[in-house]
């Protein structure tokens, strides 16, 4: 895949397939890349605090603190108790959602069909993600560390009047974003299996996931 | 179209309860109730959140609720989904008539930085408290927690986007306004009163909220909330698997 990114100075590179549930850890300073490989494909993100899971990256006070809907090039993203949890160090997608949630069997029933309910979801990642994934048992986590997640390469426009909806992607192949920790953070992803809405141009593909040290680690 | 004429609930109250401004209050409502919310000042607020009281897993969830109703805020006509494609809530009535659903409850830092700080060993009652830590407070009762604690929705507060998504937050006279609230699920309630995260007035003056609860009247056939889109026909078809030995 001529997308695939090969940054030197990387401690982890993997590519997460289609429809699939993805965990890492993230120490505070380094910079963890999502690569848009084949272009417009959702990135269902949770960043969780590793060292006290009850604090979470928070939608809605990221929204209060910056008056902002969008989260783009040089947001700080914030948690349920108020701090940083990380920023957008780098982007050239433009423009990432956090309204839009993860899809869920269930609320697939209530937006589309009752016969969609058996479609793979996001929401079923998390679930496999923490029943399974050596990183949740380690800290613990459940459904009820689960609340409204960042949409990395969605594209969900709000207008002034209100209204919202689900739009093609304005992400390509090869579009990037970077993401500073600012804590020691858990990552949680759902690499989207919608094929309802056009949030992944209704064909889910692989991503790849790349952490590496930041400028200022220190080498003990 | 709004029709204020319709009323969803019977006249007879069952009880009556002043939530001061800046106070916080958590109850289970029982399906088939009306919980209505008056506004008795200028500059109301109230910080809601719900989950299922039997279930209590199962939560209000924002961003299913804006999606599933193709809308950035909720007001009349709109329903509160839980992350379990069902209906929590119908907003029948909504004088209102826009809903913040993006932002957090104010915190601590935020009503201190906009008003100052004002402690109990100041100000006894009148001190300033934060929605945050209200609610909190409220959920504890509970056994729930800050984990427990998602998205949350800010009635009699407009929060409006411009064009390339800056939030504004839209002072109005909420002087007598009314919502009502009709539950399609047990839940337990919390609320506070106190401002909203973007107040910008000057003063912590947030206004006491009259709450009523009422018995609902059966559904019409064609409900304001239920058959306002497929989607809530649907949603309310879940709640009839879910409760399907209910009448």
């Amino acid at each position: 895949m001529t997308a695939l990114v090969k940054l030197e100075e990387s401690v982890l590179s993997e590519v997460c397939p289609a429809g699939e549930a993805w965990m890492c850890e993230v120490k505070k300073g380094q910079y963890f890349r999502i690569v848009d490989l084949e272009g417009n494909q959702a990135v269902d993100t949770l960043f969780i605090s590793a060292s006290n899971p009850e604090e979470r990256y928070s939608a809605t006070d990221t929204l209060a603190i910056n008056q902002q809907i969008y989260l783009e090039k040089g947001t700080t993203l914030y948690t349920n108790f108020g701090n940083k949890i990380a920023s957008i160090h780098d982007d050239n997608c433009g423009r990432h959602d956090t309204l839009g949630g993860a899809c869920s069997c269930e609320s697939n029933t209530v937006r589309y069909a009752h016969d969609t309910y058996p479609m793979h979801s996001c929401r079923n990642n998390f679930m496999i993600a923490l029943s399974q994934h050596p990183i949740a048992k380690r800290h613990g986590l459940n459904v009820r560390h689960i609340g409204p997640n960042i949409n990395f390469f969605m594209n969900v426009p709000v207008t002034s009047e209100g209204h919202l909806k689900f739009d093609d992607g304005i992400s390509a192949p090869g579009k990037y974003v970077e993401i500073k920790a600012e804590m020691d953070l858990i990552v949680l992803i759902s690499n989207c299996p919608q094929l309802n809405n056009p949030c992944n141009a209704y064909n889910p593909t692989k991503i790849q996931l790349i952490i590496r040290e930041g400028e200022d680690a220190s080498h003990v | 179209m709004h029709m204020s004429t319709i009323t969803y609930h019977e006249d007879h109250v069952l009880w009556t309860e002043r939530l001061p401004g800046g106070h916080h209050w958590s109850a289970r409502i029982q399906r088939g109730a009306v919980l209505q919310l008056q506004s008795l000042g200028q500059n109301a607020n109230v910080a809601f959140y719900c989950v299922n009281s039997e279930d209590k897993l199962e939560r209000y969830n924002m961003p299913d609720s804006l999606k599933g109703q193709h809308t950035a805020f909720l007001s009349t006509g709109h329903i509160l989904a839980s992350d379990l494609g069902r209906a929590m809530i119908s907003i029948v009535k909504d004088d209102h008539g826009w809903n913040d659903a993006f932002c957090a409850p104010s915190t601590v830092q935020l009503i201190e930085k906009q008003f100052g700080q004002q402690t109990f060993q100041d100000a006894r009652n009148d001190m300033y408290r934060n929605g945050k830590d209200s609610l909190l407070l409220e959920m504890t009762k509970f056994g729930l927690s800050a984990t427990d604690l998602s998205s949350t929705l800010n009635l009699f507060s407009k929060v409006q986007p411009d064009d390339n998504g800056n939030l504004s937050y839209v002072q109005a006279d909420n002087t007598e306004q009314v919502i009502e609230l009709r539950f399609e699920m047990d839940c337990l309630v919390f609320l506070s009163s106190a401002p909203h995260a973007l107040d910008n007035s000057t003063e912590y003056a947030p206004a006491d909220v009259q709450l009523s609860l009422y018995k609902a009247l059966p559904l019409l056939d064609a409900d304001v909330c239920r058959d306002s889109c497929h989607q809530n026909q649907r949603a309310f078809q879940n709640n009839n698997r879910y409760y399907a030995l209910s009448a």
